[in-house]
């Protein structure tokens, strides 16, 4: 199997969010980056079994600039073979997912995986535009897949439930919590990352369809009231009176 | 401008999604000037289509040929696609839910049609077209200007509220072009609890985390939501370890959730957890530490074991709905 897997840098899950220009740019001073942890946890592993599993190789891809290298370092550190960086910083995530369609087009991959959303745009978008750019079947939300021969046999998240649905490479997987356990690098790991290939190549000619105008930060709750332990009902009449929630 | 919408429903009902996609695709084309037609696929009734027309439709394409009855993405993005095209749409809505996030990436590509996923307001149109969504799971919001000729949105399930007026839309057959050989997904088996209440559309929400202890304590938890008619939550440990269903956690690496009331009882409010559920409108903690981090997220607070707190509670919204 020839997998590729589409890897994300986000802010930590920690960082503290704010904006610089007029609220137009994000502040990046002090913001440490991690690779966006669906991507990470669950594509990259679930990638790296499917080899274990079938042979073949995990080729990743992330579509940035150099300050991306630490993020695809780690992931051919946790266990991918080579690893492809198209150059540009991308402002929306057709251009994300176009750049990406353009470099994997002709190299027959039989299994893509992105994860299912980033945690800090939040669009849940690539991998359906890949996959329609790419004209492969997609199932998004995948919490487990087992192969056989050709074919997966995947479950989903669904709303309020579960789908299991069956397809065969090649096909594009979005996943989700559940479709691996999450593998920390180990020295070897790391020593070895050094060696592997990481290509960068030039981005081709294409333009974002989106851009963010500008940014604003949530509105500050006013402090909380509490309410007595003993008396719950209070709650239940402020909520009614008060909030009008219920 | 010309609206299509796309209509979401299971078991041959409509989703309350689909109704508020509805409501908003009519904003939208008041704004703009335009009409809004609704696309559904597969087995539904098409009395229960019409109605779409007390929500701003006024015509509805069905195609409802029984391989619709299986979801696969990419045969759905042809079907919506030519629809596009047909009705010379320039707006196309989709829910921001588990099918929509699926296919309006497919479709916007597919028209190469600029997209915002999650949508939380209806667009602007002055002097431009920008839609607003979350991002940073929560922590901030982004104004997103489309400048393609048609835009894709998906609307944030919740968002703004179902408008019912009167009328009906007229239902149409539609020749979708696909067929079953488009298909190439098989979906074998499907499984939803049509009991309790999808979370990512709850307008009540009932969480818990590892404040309770175990597995065998969230009877009450189960109670106080049922009470309320509200969906139940967890944080990530709690799922983590199987106390609940993966699809329970909420937070930055889980789903994100903006209901009416979120009830957090036994979470401490890691910055991870609140970056899921800090759009909620409003938020009650339960916590027998009053140092709780999550306190000064909430509205309203009870310091005090859970233990001790959630019976009472339930025992309180009874009384409450015995006397409304
Ligand atoms: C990269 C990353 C991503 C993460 N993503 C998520 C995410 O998406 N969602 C998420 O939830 N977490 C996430 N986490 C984990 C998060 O940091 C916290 O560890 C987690 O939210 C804590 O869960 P908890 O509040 O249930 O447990 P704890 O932090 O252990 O808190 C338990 C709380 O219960 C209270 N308590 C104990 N007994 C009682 C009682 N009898 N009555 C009342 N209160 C009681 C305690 O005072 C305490 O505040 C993430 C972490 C990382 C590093
Ligand atoms: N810049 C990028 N480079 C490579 N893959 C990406 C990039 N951005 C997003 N992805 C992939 O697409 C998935 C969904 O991202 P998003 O649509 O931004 O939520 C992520 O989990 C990644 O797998």
């Amino acid at each position: 199997m020839k997998v590729l897997v589409c890897i994300s840098q986000t802010p930590d899950t920690t960082a503290k969010i704010a904006f610089t220009d007029g609220n137009t740019q994000f502040n990046k001073d002090g913001v440490t980056y991690i690779m966006n942890p669906t991507d990470e946890w669950y594509a990259l592993v679930r990638a790296i079994e499917v080899k274990e599993q079938a042979g073949g190789s995990v080729t990743v891809v992330n579509v940035g600039t150099a300050d991306n290298d630490p993020i695809i370092r780690k992931a051919l550190a946790i266990g991918a073979d080579d690893a492809v960086r198209i150059d540009c910083d991308p402002k929306d995530a057709y251009e994300v997912a176009a750049q990406i369609a353009e470099y994997a087009k002709a190299e027959g991959f039989d299994i893509v995986f992105t994860g299912k959303e980033t945690i800090d745009y939040n669009g849940f978008t690539v991998g359906g535009m890949l996959a329609e750019l790419m004209d492969l079947p997609y199932i998004s939300m995948a919490t487990h897949m087992s192969l056989e021969g050709n074919t997966a046999t995947i479950d989903r998240e669904i709303e309020g439930g579960q789908e299991k649905a069956q397809v065969d490479t090649p096909f594009l997987i979005s996943a989700n919590k559940g479709l691996a356990e999450q593998r920390i690098p180990n020295m070897r790991g790391i020593m070895m990352s050094k060696r592997k290939p990481l290509k960068v190549v030039a981005a081709a000619d294409i333009a974002a369809l989106s851009t963010i105008s500008s940014y604003e930060l949530p509105p500050q709750r006013s402090s909380v009231t509490l309410v007595d332990p003993e008396n719950p009902a209070e709650l239940i009449r402020l909520l009614h009176e008060e909030a009008k929630v219920i | 401008m010309s609206v299509l919408v796309y209509i979401d429903h299971a078991g041959g009902k409509l989703k309350k999604a689909a109704l508020e996609a509805t409501t908003y695709a009519s904003k939208v084309a008041q704004k703009t000037g335009g009409e809004v037609t609704a696309i559904a696929l597969g087995s539904i009734d098409e009395g229960a289509l019409a109605a779409l027309g007390a929500y701003g439709a006024t015509k509805v394409l069905k195609a409802g040929e029984s391989h619709f009855d299986n979801f696969d993405a990419g045969a759905y993005t042809k079907a919506i696609a030519k629809a596009v095209e047909q009705t010379a749409a320039q707006v196309v809505i989709f829910t921001h839910n588990s099918s929509g996030k699926s296919l309006a990436p497919r479709v916007s590509a597919r028209l190469k049609a600029g997209m915002v996923a999650g949508a939380i307001d209806v667009p602007n149109t002055d002097g431009g077209f920008s839609v607003r969504k979350s991002v940073f799971s929560g922590k901030a919001f982004a104004d997103y200007q489309i400048h393609t000729d048609v835009k894709v949105i998906s609307l944030n399930p919740n968002s703004i509220p179902v408008e019912k007026g009167d009328g009906s839309a007229a239902v149409a057959s539609f020749d979708s072009g696909v067929s079953a050989a488009d298909f190439r997904i098989k979906v074998l088996e499907r499984s939803t609890s049509t009991d309790s209440i999808p979370l990512p559309e709850a307008e009540l929400v009932v969480s818990a985390g590892r404040g309770l202890k175990g597995p065998e304590n969230w009877g009450m938890i189960d109670e106080l939501a049922a009470e309320l008619n509200a969906a139940t939550a967890c944080s990530r440990p709690v799922s983590d370890v199987g106390w609940r269903p993966h699809h329970e956690h909420v937070g930055q690496t889980g789903i994100t959730v903006r209901p009416n009331l979120y009830i957090a009882i036994g979470i401490s409010g890691a910055i991870q957890h609140l970056a899921g559920v800090n759009n909620s409108k409003v938020i009650v903690v339960i916590n027998k530490d009053s140092e709780a981090p999550f306190f000064k997220a909430a509205d309203y607070g009870i310091v005090g074991d859970a233990f001790d707190v959630v019976p009472k509670l339930i025992d309180a919204v009874k009384a409450f709905k015995a006397q409304a």
